[in-house]
C-alpha cells in the first residue's frame, strides 16, 4: 500500500498570553455538541422517542380523562382553568426537565464511566467547559425538541390560552439548562449505578409533588415551602403562567431561581471534570 | 543546540493515599527532547512512563518540578499545547458509539479544524492504518490491533509537531509492528518528535535515537541505545540453562564468572567479553548446561541489569 503524505505541521504554536479561562475553556463547544448528535441519531433514537411521547399519555390520559371529572381548577393568583390547561403546562416544564435529565445524568454517567469518552476529549485542544457546555446544549436541544412538540399537541387540543404561550418555549429552554447543568455536576460525583438510581428517587416525587396536578394551596403552609425550594416548582409556575396568560412581574423570580442553578451548575461540572480528567 | 520542545526538571507527581504519606509516581525525572528527535521512556510496570507522558500531554498537572512542551508551561497552556499533540494513550479510548471514520472526522472537529480538511485527512489516515475497507464499521466489530491502529491515526489527524505514544505497538501483529514502525519513521523524518514507551526492546532500539530508563519514578540511565549497551553491558552473553532447580545452586560455583552474573528464574546469564571462554570454563569446571548459547549484548540485557531485582553483585 502507498503512504499518504503526512505533512509536518502547518499549525504555528500559539505563545500568546493565555486567555481568562483558556485553559478550561477553547470555545469550541460545538464540536462535542456535534459528536453528540452524531451518536445520538446512530444509537439512541428509540429513548429520544420514548421521551417525546410519555408527557403527551399523560395529558391525555389524565388531563382529558381525568379533567372530565374534574371540571375547573383555581391557578395561583386566582384563575378558573380547565383542568387540561392546569396541569399540560406543568407536563411541559416536565418534558424540558426529562429531556435534560436524561442526556446529562444516564448518557454522561456513561461516558464518564466506562467508555473514556471525556478522557479523549480532554487530550485535544478542548478544555473542560467545552464538554459541559456541549454535553449541556445537546441536552438543551433535546429539552426543546420535547418541548416543542408538545406544545403543537396542546395548541392542537386548545391549551394555550394566551399568546404569551410562545414564550413558554423560552422558559423551557431556561428550565432544560437549569436542570442539565445541575444534572451533569450531579453526576459527575456518582461512582456507582446504585447512586444513580437516587438522581430517580429524587426526582419522581418532585414530579409529583411539584403543583404539577393540583395547585399548591392543597397542602399546608409548612410543605408549601418545601416544594418552592425545589426547582420544578419553579418551571410549572413559570410555564403555567406563560401558557395561561397570567404574567406578572413576579415570574422573574422563577428565572432567577434557573439563571443562580445554572451558573452553580455550570461551575461544578467544569471543576469537577478538571479534577477528574486534568488532575 | 536547538531549543527542545519537551523540557522535563525535576518532575515530580505523587499522588494522595489516604491514612498514608502521599505515593510518589514520578520523582524527580530530568531530560530534555530536541525537536524532531525520537525519545523513549524504558521501564518495568509501575516506575512512572505513563504517569510522565500525561504531564506532557497536559491532562495531569505536576506536583513540582519546571516542565516546558514546546516553550509553554502546560498549567497555563493546556488547550494550546494539546493542539500541537497526537496523543496515543496506553490504553484505547475510541468513542464506541461512532462508527470507524466517524471517529477521525469528529476528533479533528474537537481541534477546531475545517471540516473539509479533516474529511480528506481522516481519508488519508484510514489507508495510513490500513482500515479504508472498515470505514464504516462500528468501533466495537474492530480486532484489537485494529483499534490500536485506529488509536494510532486518531493521533495524527491534527498534523501534530509532537506524537506520544503509550506503549503504541502492544497488540498488534509482527507486520502491524514493521509497518507502524515504518510509518514512525517517515514521521520522523518530516520533523515529528516522537516520545513513546514501549516494552519491546528491539522497538526502543529501532525507532528511539536516545532513551531513559526510568525505575520507581526515577532515571537510572539515559543515552542512546549503542551508548547504553556499551557502558551498561558487556559485549557477548552467555545464557545457559540448567532446569529450574538447580540454577541456584549452579549460581553458587560460578560467582566470579565474566563481569558479571545474573540469575533470571528460568536461566543463568554471563556478561563477557567472550561468552565461548566463560562456557569453556564452565565446562571444565565439570559444570554441563541443558541448553546454552552466546549473543551480542542487547538493550534487554542492559535493562534488566538496571531494573532488575535478582541481581548477585
Ligand atoms: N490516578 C492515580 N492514583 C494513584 N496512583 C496512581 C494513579 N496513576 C498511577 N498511579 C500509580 O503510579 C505508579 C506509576 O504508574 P504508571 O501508570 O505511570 O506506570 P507505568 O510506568 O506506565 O507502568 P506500565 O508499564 O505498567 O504501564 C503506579 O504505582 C500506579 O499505581
Ligand atoms: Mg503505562
Amino acid at each position: 500500500m502507498t503512504g499518504p503524505q503526512l505533512s509536518p505541521s502547518t499549525i504555528a504554536a500559539g505563545a500568546r498570553p493565555p486567555r481568562a479561562f483558556g485553559h478550561l475553556y477553547a470555545g469550541n463547544a460545538r464540536s462535542v455538541m456535534a459528536r453528540g448528535w452524531r451518536a445520538t441519531r446512530s444509537t439512541n433514537s428509540l429513548v429520544v422517542l420514548s421521551g417525546f411521547v410519555e408527557p403527551i399519555f399523560y395529558l391525555l390520559s389524565m388531563g382529558l380523562g381525568l379533567g372530565a371529572l374534574i371540571g375547573q381548577v383555581q391557578t395561583a393568583d386566582g384563575t378558573q382553568v380547565s383542568y387540561a390547561a392546569f396541569i399540560a403546562p406543568a407536563l411541559l416544564a416536565v418534558a424540558a426537565m426529562n429531556g435534560a435529565i436524561y442526556d446529562s445524568t444516564w448518557n454522561v454517567f456513561f461516558k464518564m464511566q466506562f467508555a473514556k469518552l471525556y478522557e479523549g476529549m480532554l487530550s485535544t485542544s478542548l478544555g473542560p467547559l467545552d464538554v459541559a457546555l456541549g454535553e449541556i446544549s445537546l441536552a438543551l436541544l433535546r429539552g426543546l425538541l420535547y418541548a416543542t412538540g408538545f406544545m403543537l399537541v396542546m395548541q392542537a387540543l386548545g391549551l394555550n390560552l394566551s399568546w404569551w404561550a410562545l414564550l413558554a418555549l423560552l422558559a423551557v429552554l431556561l428550565i432544560a439548562f437549569g436542570f442539565a447543568s445541575v444534572g451533569m455536576a450531579v453526576t459527575s460525583y456518582m461512582k456507582t449505578f446504585q447512586q444513580m438510581d437516587w438522581i430517580n428517587f429524587v426526582l419522581l416525587p418532585m414530579f409529583l409533588f411539584s403543583a404539577t396536578f393540583y395547585p399548591l394551596s392543597v397542602y399546608p403552609q409548612g410543605i408549601q415551602y418545601v416544594i418552592q425550594a425545589l426547582p420544578l416548582w419553579h418551571g410549572v409556575e413559570l410555564v403555567r403562567a406563560l401558557t395561561t396568560g397570567q404574567v406578572n412581574l413576579g415570574l422573574l423570580w422563577h428565572v432567577l431561581y434557573y439563571a443562580v442553578m445554572i451558573v452553580v451548575g455550570l461551575f461544578a461540572t467544569t471543576r469537577r471534570l478538571k479534577a477528574l480528567f486534568l488532575n | 543546540m536547538p531549543e527542545p520542545v519537551i523540557a522535563t526538571q525535576n518532575l515530580v507527581k505523587s499522588y494522595p493515599v489516604k491514612n498514608a504519606s502521599d505515593f510518589v509516581a514520578v520523582d524527580g525525572i530530568s531530560f530534555e527532547v530536541a525537536p524532531g528527535e525520537s525519545f523513549g521512556l524504558l521501564g518495568p510496570n509501575g516506575a512512572g512512563k505513563s504517569t510522565t507522558m500525561r504531564m506532557i500531554g497536559a491532562v495531569s498537572t505536576r506536583t513540582s518540578g519546571d516542565l516546558a512542551v514546546l516553550g509553554l508551561d502546560p498549567n497555563r497552556y493546556g488547550p494550546e499545547i494539546r493542539s500541537q499533540l497526537g496523543v496515543v494513550p496506553q490504553e484505547n479510548n475510541l468513542d464506541m458509539e461512532l462508527k470507524v471514520r466517524e471517529n477521525l472526522l469528529v476528533y479533528g472537529r474537537y481541534f477546531g479544524l475545517p471540516r473539509a480538511r479533516v474529511a480528506r485527512r481522516a481519508d488519508e489516515l484510514l489507508e495510513f492504518a490500513q482500515l479504508a475497507d472498515k470505514a464504516s464499521a462500528k468501533v466495537d466489530d474492530l480486532s484489537g490491533g485494529m483499534k490500536r491502529r485506529l488509536t494510532i491515526a486518531r493521533a495524527l489527524i491534527n498534523d501534530p509537531r509532537i506524537l506520544l505514544l503509550d506503549e503504541p505497538t502492544t497488540g498488534l501483529d509482527p507486520q502491524a509492528r514493521h509497518i507502524l514502525w515504518d510509518r514512525l519513521f517517515r514521521l520522523k523524518e518530516q520533523g515529528t518528535t516522537l516520545l513513546l514507551t514501549t516494552h519491546y526492546m528491539d522497538e526502543a532500539e529501532q525507532l528511539c535515537d536516545r532513551l531513559v530508563v526510568v525505575d520507581k519514578g526515577r532515571i537510572m540511565a539515559e543515552g542512546s541505545p549503542a551508548d547504553l549497551i556499551r557502558r551498561y553491558s558487556s559485549r557477548e552473553v552467555l545464557e545457559v540453562r540448567f532446569g529450574s532447580t538447580q540454577n541456584a545452586e549452579v549460581a553458587g560455583r560460578i560467582e566470579g564468572y565474566g563481569e558479571r552474573v545474573d540469575v533470571l528464574p528460568d536461566r543463568i546469564l554471563v556478561y563477557s567479553d567472550s561468552g565461548e571462554n566463560e562456557l569453556e570454563r564452565m565446562t571444565a569446571a565439570g559444570l554441563h548446561p541443558i541448553t546454552s548459547l552466546v549473543r551480542r549484548s542487547s538493550l534487554e540485557d542492559v535493562f534488566l541489569r538496571l531494573t532488575g531485582r535478582n541481581l548477585i553483585e
